[in-house]
């Protein structure tokens, strides 16, 4: 069982690690590359917490295997802003309480991101459905799309609304 | 949960596949999107020595027509299939069960050629793929060869694929112009997955009889299958209620169907029935 070479463009940055062919794509990120910001939840692909973007499409990161990935572009939560600098995502779920705890919440903005990536004025009919694939026991749902609605609106002028050039 | 450990290796053309098959001496696994396989091999209930990753074969991507049939790559994603607009508009009942998948994130991988080569009892597209008489287009030891749905299945996770092949595209057959279809789908409420789905396409002539039918029900049997009573009943006959309220409760007659502890074998034969009778109803004016 040999070894093999990943290579990935995480947050814009080439990042390459060693790792066994089994290895998930989540443990890649949070254990080689260190970027715990990807939360694991259930493990069984159903929570949607360690929802990354690969090749501009949000997908689960705990059901791929790193070596699936190589040579990708990934985009975690750590790619959106900083907290000197939020993403406009990052600043409406901060404006709108839309997490409690927190734990599903860099999942959901991943999810939420690839739904505003395809249309930015959303109805909330068409949030509920781009979140259907993570789970927030906390909040109930009504502050997350509340949150997502307004990233949405105050996105409203942006051409690109993840990655580079942004 | 981390799987068992395994040789990975991705396959640049069918042939390599084969070959990569053909030397693993039974122990290659063909990995697509993984999101059925991983899953199992996370659990280990499966524990393959070596995966073949066909994900960046070309060949197994795209859509065409031919005559009168809609060909689609077996690494098509669910995604991919329920937005292709050849599929949304010869096959529609393909692409509206492709969308009910999973999520959005399973649809962005998962690919309807391991939906189908999988197996699984409560996968999604083999009802359409039944009601649309697919073929499936294999390559193997003796170059190509085609099977049809009907009879692919033979258990869970078991099906008629040959040791050493791969399914390369899908064929499936374009209805009649006068056939409108439909996918109705009862979710499991935790795993999304079908208890029932049933996929119809159903044609009526001028005369108001049924003139063509054609319905697949996954989900509820050891293995997804046509619903021939059912076609057999409905044609030639006018679709009054009552014609459809009867035909409908023969839906589970043809399937193997067993219970669990979500739903008990009475229950599923009753949705088979009701869903099956909800399927048609919505096709009537």
């Amino acid at each position: 069982m040999e070894e093999v070479n990943v290579t990935v463009t995480i947050n814009g940055k080439k990042r390459s690690a060693k790792v066994e062919p089994r290895m998930l794509l989540t443990h890649f990120i949070r254990d080689s590359l260190s970027l715990t910001g990807t939360h694991i939840g259930c493990d069984t692909s159903q929570c949607g917490s360690c929802s990354v973007m690969v090749d501009g499409h949000v997908v689960k990161s705990c059901t791929l295997l790193a070596v699936q990935v190589d040579g990708s572009e990934i985009i975690t939560v750590e790619g959106l802003g900083t907290v000197q600098n939020l993403h406009p995502m990052q600043k409406a779920f901060w404006e709108e309480h839309g997490l409690q705890c927190g734990y599903c919440t860099p999942g959901v903005m991943m999810a939420a991101i690839g739904l505003l990536q395809e249309n930015l004025e959303p109805s909330d009919e068409e949030i509920r459905e781009g979140l259907e694939g993570v789970i927030c026991r906390c909040t109930g749902y009504q502050f997350i799309v509340s949150a997502v609605k307004h990233a949405a609106a105050l996105m409203a002028e942006e051409k690109q609304v993840v990655g580079e050039g942004r | 949960m981390i799987p068992s450990k395994f040789d990975y290796v991705r396959a640049e053309s069918v042939e390599h596949v084969v070959q990569l098959l053909q030397d693993s001496d039974g122990e290659g696994k063909i990995i697509a999107g993984g999101h059925s396989l991983l899953p199992l091999m996370k659990f280990r209930v499966t524990e393959p020595g070596k995966l073949i990753d066909i994900s960046r074969i070309p060949e197994l991507k795209g859509v065409r027509l031919e005559r009168d049939r809609v060909i689609v790559g077996a690494m098509m994603t669910h995604r991919e299939v329920a937005e292709n607009p050849i599929i949304k508009e010869h096959i529609p009942v393909l692409s509206d069960a492709a969308r009910l998948v999973g999520d959005i994130q399973i649809r962005n991988r998962g690919t309807i050629g391991g939906n189908i080569a999988h197996g699984d009892a409560v996968a999604d597209l083999p009802a359409p793929a039944l009601a649309l008489d697919a073929n499936l287009i294999i390559s193997g030891e003796d170059g190509l060869d085609v099977i049809n749905i009907d009879g692919f299945f033979l258990g869970p996770l078991i099906t008629a694929l040959p040791e050493n092949s791969v399914v390369t595209s899908i064929s499936f057959e374009i209805p009649p112009s006068n056939a409108k279809s439909a996918y109705l789908k009862y979710f499991h409420p935790a795993t999304g997955y079908p208890v029932v789905g049933v996929a119809v396409v159903l044609g009526v002539n001028s005369d108001g009889l049924a003139d063509y039918v054609r319905i697949g029900i996954t989900g509820s049997g050891d293995v997804a299958y046509r619903a021939k009573s059912v076609e057999q009943e409905l044609i030639g006959k006018p679709l009054t209620e009552d014609v459809i309220t009867q035909a409908s409760k023969l839906a589970a007659d043809d399937g193997d169907i067993g219970s669990d502890l979500f739903a008990s074998e009475t229950y599923r034969r009753n949705l088979c029935s009701v869903y099956t009778r909800r399927a048609i109803s919505s096709l009537l004016d």
